[in-house]
């Protein structure tokens, strides 16, 4: 598992419902299961991976973000987790809101479109950037709707979701030590990682 | 009585229920008989058994040879020890439909007149639903004393029984793995079922359907219908890989023979498919292939609950693995789809998973390396959370 995935797991309590979008080959899910009791439950939309997971047992079903969160119906789990998914969605506004009526918080990690190497490439090269993270060229990315730390948080703002916790973690999934400034984060993390409740969810 | 079928004369292991059922048509089917397999040990807990469901023209010999042809049984490849229905592991069941003709009560089965004679049912046979078979099947289980089945079983028609028993004794089914099936049967289904019946009806030895009157069986009739309903059983992909246009060196018995005849040589995929309709004819009813054609076609488990798909699953706690094929026209993944969002309605824990594969629906009966690792998996990942060492 990932170290990201292990920050993850370590925000969902024990024995909950878990909604995992993009549940890849299911190690988040398995882990959540064997080590927290949780009733955990994947989407994925590879379907070799699918094919894989529920061979492996696991709850999965082909599906995605955009077309798939709609027909559950409301706070049908406690966490609704979508992982390095959210700029490679049609509709990510969309999404998170299907996110936070099915589920009473949503876990979110992405790829921090604000990190200082890309502002830098686009600052002296004047192309899109490329780097480890953003690793595919435009006219072929799949991530169609990159955003920022901050961004990010003006759209919770606007749409009025709380953010209980957030981190910056590097690439490898390691925490990043930006937990202060939120715009330190947005220049030097690679990755962020959301926690977030709707304003009606009490603060546990 | 046909004493030229041996099917009529072979004897199955059953159970007996006097009482017998009340169906939805609401006809009082009494006595029912319910014949069937079993593979494996039930556990003292008698909570390992597996229901495995057959499809339309399958029966219950799921893995021991078929009485009739000899030939191994249908799902020989899944069902054993070691398999991944395990029979090491797990109790497997396998039960004839109810309308069925080796052994439960169907159109075959004889009844007594007012005049205290005995004469087959045929097409008085009373109209029956899945759910009616369901109910039958679920005779035999709570006679064996299980409370609970580890998991139900079953593709095409077998699938539609999986999701009745979901439905009907959702307390009662831990895991359902419906394959190869839909919710409802399609408009394009009920059409090719109704061309097979047609087929049977124009057979001049189908004589109303008491055929047996006249020592006779509607061949002909039985046999296109098989032959037209094997086209979609296929896919376009899997027969130009099996026969192409392959013709058969050795001139075929068209109507008009001889060089130059019209019909005076066959392609191999002709003669492929009068040989599935001739081996049919020996092993099955056209009154029983009638009845539960007619039962799939009035399948639809939403309009049995004003239109909502999902409410015949609200507070399952079922854990479902939906499977479809890639190239299966018949119960195509656009109509799993919809089951699997009808039960994501009622947050149901489903898998749902579409094997690639250009066998069409007859693949879930055929080696699919994919599809057997989804089973094993999906089975295993059932005990573990039913606690099932």
């Amino acid at each position: 598992m990932r170290l990201d995935q292990r920050l993850i797991a370590g925000m969902i309590r024990p024995r909950t419902r878990v909604l995992d979008v993009g549940s890849g080959d299911g190690a988040l899910l398995d882990y959540l299961f064997r080590n927290s009791g949780c009733d955990a439950r994947g989407i994925e939309i590879d379907m070799r991976e699918v094919t894989r997971s529920v061979a492996h047992g696991l709850p999965v079903m082909h599906g995605d973000a955009d077309h798939d969160l709609v027909h559950y119906p409301d706070n049908a789990f406690d966490y609704v987790v979508l992982q390095r998914t959210l700029q490679a969605v049609e509709r990510p506004r969309e999404v998170l809101r299907q996110m936070l009526r099915i589920g009473r918080y949503a876990i979110v990690s992405f790829p921090n479109f604000g990190h200082w190497r890309l502002r830098m490439q686009l600052l002296m090269r004047g192309r899109m950037p490329m780097t480890s993270v953003w690793s595919t060229p435009w006219y072929d990315t799949p991530n169609i709707h990159p955003c920022t730390i901050l961004d990010f948080l003006t759209l919770c703002r606007d749409e009025g979701y709380v953010v209980q916790q957030w981190m910056a973690v590097d690439e490898d999934g390691e925490r990043a030590p930006w937990r202060r400034s939120i715009r330190l984060a947005n220049l030097f993390g690679e990755q962020a990682l959301f926690l977030l409740r709707r304003k009606d969810t009490p603060h546990k | 009585m046909d004493q030229t079928n041996p099917a009529t004369t072979l004897s199955h292991q059953h159970v007996s229920f006097p009482d017998g059922l009340q169906l939805d048509c609401g006809f009082h089917l009494a006595p029912v008989d319910v014949a069937y397999r079993t593979y494996g040990t039930l556990s003292p807990a008698r909570d390992n058994a597996i229901l495995v469901c057959h499809a339309l023209t399958g029966d219950q010999y799921v893995a021991d040879p078929h009485p009739l042809t000899g030939k191994p049984g249908w799902w020989g490849r899944m069902v054993g020890p070691g398999l991944p229905i395990d029979t090491d592991r797990f109790f497997v069941i396998c039960i004839n439909v109810l309308g069925g003709c080796m052994g439960t009560t169907g159109p075959r089965s004889l009844r007594v007149n007012e005049d205290g004679t005995e004469e087959p049912w045929g097409t008085d046979f009373p109209a029956i639903t899945i759910r009616d078979m369901v109910r039958a099947q679920h005779l035999l289980v709570a006679h064996m004393g299980i409370d609970r089945l580890l998991a139900v079983v079953g593709g095409s028609m077998g699938g539609m029984q999986v999701l009745e028993w979901c439905a009907t004794y959702p307390e009662q089914v831990f895991a359902a793995m419906p394959i190869a099936t839909s919710p409802f049967h399609s408009a394009q289904n009920i059409a090719f079922n109704e061309v097979s019946r047609q087929a049977i009806f124009a057979d001049p030895q189908w004589h109303g359907g008491r055929y047996w009157e006249c020592n006779e069986i509607p061949a002909r009739g039985l046999a296109v219908a098989r032959m037209m309903a094997h086209i979609t059983y296929l896919s376009e992909a899997a027969l130009t890989r099996k026969f192409g246009r392959r013709v058969r060196t050795t001139p075929g018995r068209g109507a008009a023979g001889g060089p130059g005849a019209l019909f005076g040589e066959m392609f191999e995929v002709e003669s492929y498919l009068r040989h599935q309709g001739s081996t049919f004819v020996r092993r099955f009813d056209a009154n029983s292939y009638l009845t539960i054609t007619r039962a799939m076609d009035y399948f639809d488990l939403g309009a049995e609950h004003d239109g909502d798909m999902s409410r015949p699953f609200q507070g399952t706690r079922t854990r479902f693995c939906i499977i479809s094929f890639s190239s299966d026209w018949l119960f195509p993944t656009s109509q799993a789809r919809l089951l699997a969002r009808a039960l994501n309605q009622v947050a149901a824990n489903v898998s749902f998973v579409e094997i690639d594969s250009d066998k069409g629906h007859d693949a879930f009966l055929l080696d699919e390396p994919d599809f057997d690792r989804t089973i094993r998996g999906f089975l295993c990942g059932a005990a573990e959370h039913a606690g099932i060492g």
